[in-house]
């Protein structure tokens, strides 16, 4: 896995009239990144794409694709870009093979090569079934499919993808995700995605996206380590009515009570007073039945991010 | 830019559209070329012909009447065929799939446009096969034929740049279609106003038909060539400006 970096955008801005979509957006992907953007409705994921793609032009801002300037050279550029919109490209009166085939003439992958780019395509989304029936006659998750083939027949060295699997049946969405997986690993790939899980089972950088700006820019690793918060939860059948016992164990610093049989106990990230707490429990009787670290999902990091009220907003702006 | 015109003339002759305005374009101009051909050879019309001092030849009464019932038919047809070439795409949001590719906005619209010229170049030459089977029985001023035939060319090219910038302009096929039916209309028949004289002067210059005649006289002038090919390089840019304006 080289670092060469494929992706370069910096201070990228685009307004649609007066109201701003993205503001002065930077960010880099890497070669072996598969980078997840989430973001709530409207926060500028599929705009950032479609500035990245050089189907919207920027209102300020550089986007650099592989080495090339896609406003100086978007030619070179685009010809390193597999994309993916929100809804299909697809033209429904078209045969599969025949669409594959005109979408890599249009790639300018070599005459000789067009069969090869066309069955390797088709063969790594599962296509070969349907490879000779109409488009428009083809059910969604194959539309995908199709769409998804088009991204990645010229074997770009970035590969953008506006929910992929929106509409795949689960067994569907598992192949697309190990196919997104497979990709990560020669090339770079963008995700914008609002299935949570997704991100964490496919990506390894996550970016999270709020009204148009940035708010969070880390790996899946740094983001398991936010996760992990300092809590645990236990659950006992006999609750004492003083609380004190827990907090005079060492590295406890708050203990708060849940439910009649379930506690919260905050500790310091230098002592994990679980093993304490087990002995405590079990010496005073106090019928333990549950200890687990508490972590904080995706979700709730996302819900934190994207959901506090507006003095966040005015932080951005 | 091959590539994009080889798709959509795919698209063209997998639609029963194309077929469809072939077989009438034809049924029609053929009925003209088989009334035209009977008038010519009654007697009344020869012997009117034999009192005329200097009697038009077979070329401009059959030939001749067969290319300008062409051009008409040729305006009805246009916005049906230009109507979705732009717009159908960016109803489909198709459009992204060709803009996200590294091709230029010129070869997308170059493309779309060859692939227009492509199918009037086909259907103007199956046209004239009819005049050009009168060979059978006589002689034809091939000149005036071919001055003709090139008229017909550069009008319906001019048709088919106008109708492709009007494409672009909206989502709708359809408002696509009777904008591009209007405008075409308007431009056939703008010197109208200008009274009957040819001295209309700037009215009579935009008129599409003006220059049309002269082809079919046989007269092969820059001036009237350089009108058509004025206004088509003018509607090609429009339009690939108007695609480009698209991202901003």
């Amino acid at each position: 896995m080289s670092s060469e970096t494929l992706i370069a955008v910096s201070k990228l801005s685009r307004y649609y009239g007066k109201f701003c979509a993205l503001r002065e957006v930077s960010f880099e992907v890497k070669r072996g990144q598969v980078l997840g953007f989430l973001g709530p409705n409207g926060a500028g994921k599929t705009t950032t794409m479609q500035l990245i793609t050089g189907t919207l032009a920027p209102s300020a801002g550089e986007i650099t694709v592989a080495g090339y300037d896609l406003l100086e050279q978007p030619l070179q550029a685009k010809a390193a870009l597999g994309y993916l919109p929100e809804q299909p490209p697809l033209y429904r009166d078209m045969l599969v093979s025949e669409y594959l085939r005109f979408c890599a003439e249009l790639h300018q992958v070599p005459r000789a090569e067009i069969n090869k780019a066309v069955n390797y395509a088709a063969g790594r989304c599962g296509l070969g079934e349907v490879f000779s029936r109409l488009i428009g006659n083809l059910s969604k998750g194959y539309q995908q499919r199709v769409g998804i083939a088009q991204a990645i027949i010229h074997n770009p060295a970035v590969v953008i993808l506006d929910e992929p699997t929106v509409g795949l049946d689960p067994i569907q969405i598992r192949e697309i995700r190990n196919l997104i997986r497979e990709l990560g690993e020669d090339h770079s790939v963008i995700l914008s995605t609002h299935i949570l899980p997704e991100v964490q089972a496919v990506c390894n950088h996550v970016q999270i996206i709020k009204n148009g700006a940035l708010v969070l820019n880390d790996t899946i690793d740094g983001l398991l380590a936010q996760m992990q918060s300092n809590s645990l939860q236990i659950g006992l059948r006999r609750l004492p009515t003083d609380l004190q016992g827990f907090a005079q164990l060492l590295g406890v610093e708050s203990v708060e009570m849940i439910d009649a049989q379930h506690l919260r106990i905050g500790h310091s990230a230098a002592h994990n007073p679980a093993e304490a707490i087990a002995e405590y429990a079990v010496t005073q009787g106090l019928g333990l039945f549950e200890l687990r670290p508490e972590q904080r999902s995706l979700e709730q990091i996302f819900v934190d991010l994207t959901c506090t009220e507006p003095e966040v907003m005015e932080e951005v702006a | 830019m091959w590539s994009i015109a080889k798709r959509e003339l795919q698209a063209l002759f997998l639609s029963p559209l194309a077929w469809s305005i072939l077989a009438v374009v034809q049924i029609i101009l053929g009925l003209v070329f088989a009334v035209r051909v009977s008038m010519f050879l009654e007697p009344d019309f020869q012997a009117q012909l034999s009192q005329v001092a200097n009697p038009p030849g077979i070329t401009s009464l059959i030939a001749g009447h067969v290319y300008v019932w062409a051009s008409i038919v040729f305006m009805l047809v246009t916005p049906l065929l230009t109507m979705r070439v732009v717009s159908e795409e960016r109803r489909n949001k198709t459009l992204a799939l060709l803009i996200s590719a590294p091709v230029s906005m010129t070869q997308i619209i170059l493309g779309k446009y060859l692939a227009l010229l492509i199918f009037f170049g086909i259907m103007a030459s199956v046209i004239s096969l009819m005049p050009l089977s009168l060979l059978v029985g006589g002689a034809l001023d091939m000149g005036q034929l071919f001055s003709g035939f090139l008229g017909l060319l550069l009008l319906t090219a001019a048709f088919a740049a106008i109708g492709l910038y009007i494409s672009t302009l909206t989502a709708h096929p359809t408002v696509a279609a009777i904008s591009t039916f209007g405008s075409l209309l308007l431009l056939w028949m703008i010197d109208w106003a200008g009274g009957s004289e040819e001295q209309s002067g700037l009215l009579g210059y935009l008129s599409l038909t003006n220059h049309y005649q002269m082809f079919l006289k046989g007269l092969l002038s820059t001036s009237d060539a350089f009108y058509y090919l004025l206004l088509i390089s003018l509607f090609l840019i429009l339009s690939i400006q108007r695609l480009d304006a698209d991202r901003i």
